[in-house]
């Protein structure tokens, strides 16, 4: 039997859901599915998968996307679920050590560069979307249109913190790529 | 041809790749070779088999029968790189043998 939760989390916490999923697996339950801001699981021996999220260059009904899905399931790991570009995947501890999707430098910079375009993008955009706003509450001094700009305020920079520390995660892996490999 | 280092990743990919192997049997060759050193992930696997297959270093061969899972095989172009790649790390461990040992000595 499945058991639903709901829990949401921005697109940029991807980090806390990967942490929280595998927490959630380590007690025994295992992402089954995904819908709307609802995570399904079923029962499995505690600690029996690992959760990895990535965010896919094409959406994952893309021919590319399915060719690597494809060949991520020939290696063990299983897709159980996906929102737009994210793709949650999981495999079996069992199998070899560690389930990570990238094990060097470049693969992880490449893949943090396209997580960090992508809020980077929705940053830039709820920025104007901000900016045009507080244009309305100044031009028509109404209640609501401040506190509207406010809310979007708190998003651009929850946005904003989150592009910053995205930039650093590359910042670091690319100056450790500057000696290693 | 330039001798530019190859990646670890990429060294032993084409190692593993001197017999038809699929994906995972790559994973499975990279880490038995390096005593369980190397472990290749499957996402910078399969990025690195995109590129060397349109690089032409290694080519598609068949399916494997038992389950239709897509092999792969180094091409010649593959081995020449290899071998060059090979010289140049004989290089390194010799300078390093040298140098390093003889640091050891003196002291």
């Amino acid at each position: 039997m499945l058991k639903c939760i709901r829990k949401f989390f921005f697109v940029w916490d991807f980090e806390k859901e990967e942490k929280w999923l595998n927490e959630m697996a380590a007690q025994g339950l295992a992402l089954h599915s995904i819908g709307f801001g609802k995570y399904y699981f079923e029962e499995c021996t505690p600690g029996e998968y690992e959760i990895r999220l990535e965010l896919l260059k094409n959406l994952p009904s893309h021919p590319q996307s399915e060719s690597y899905l494809k060949f991520l399931e020939s290696t063990g790991v299983e897709h159980v679920g996906s929102y737009m570009r994210w793709v949650y995947l999981r495999r079996r501890t069992a199998n070899d050590g560690e389930f990570n999707l990238f094990s060097d430098l470049d693969s992880r910079i490449s893949h943090v560069n396209r997580i960090l375009t992508m809020v980077c993008i929705i940053f830039i955009s709820e920025l104007m979307v901000f900016v045009s706003n507080l244009g309305m509450a100044i031009m028509h001094n109404r209640m609501i249109n401040y506190v509207v700009t406010g809310i979007i305020l708190a998003c651009v920079s929850l946005l904003g913190y989150a592009t910053f520390r995205l930039w650093r995660i590359r910042k670091r892996l690319k100056q450790d790529r500057q000696i290693h490999e | 041809m330039p001798t530019q280092a190859l990646t670890e990743a990429v060294y032993y990919i084409l190692l593993s790749l001197l017999e038809p192997l699929h994906g995972y049997g790559i994973m499975q060759r990279a880490a038995e070779l390096s005593n369980g050193r190397v472990k290749l992930a499957a996402g910078t696997l399969y990025g690195a088999l995109t590129t060397l297959l349109e690089k032409g270093y290694i080519s598609s061969v068949d399916e494997d029968p038992s389950n239709r899972q897509k092999r792969y095989i180094i091409t010649n172009t593959g081995r020449e790189v290899l071998k060059n790649e090979l010289a140049r790390l004989h290089e390194l461990v010799k300078n390093g043998d040298m140098l390093l040992n003889d640091e050891g000595n003196d002291s």
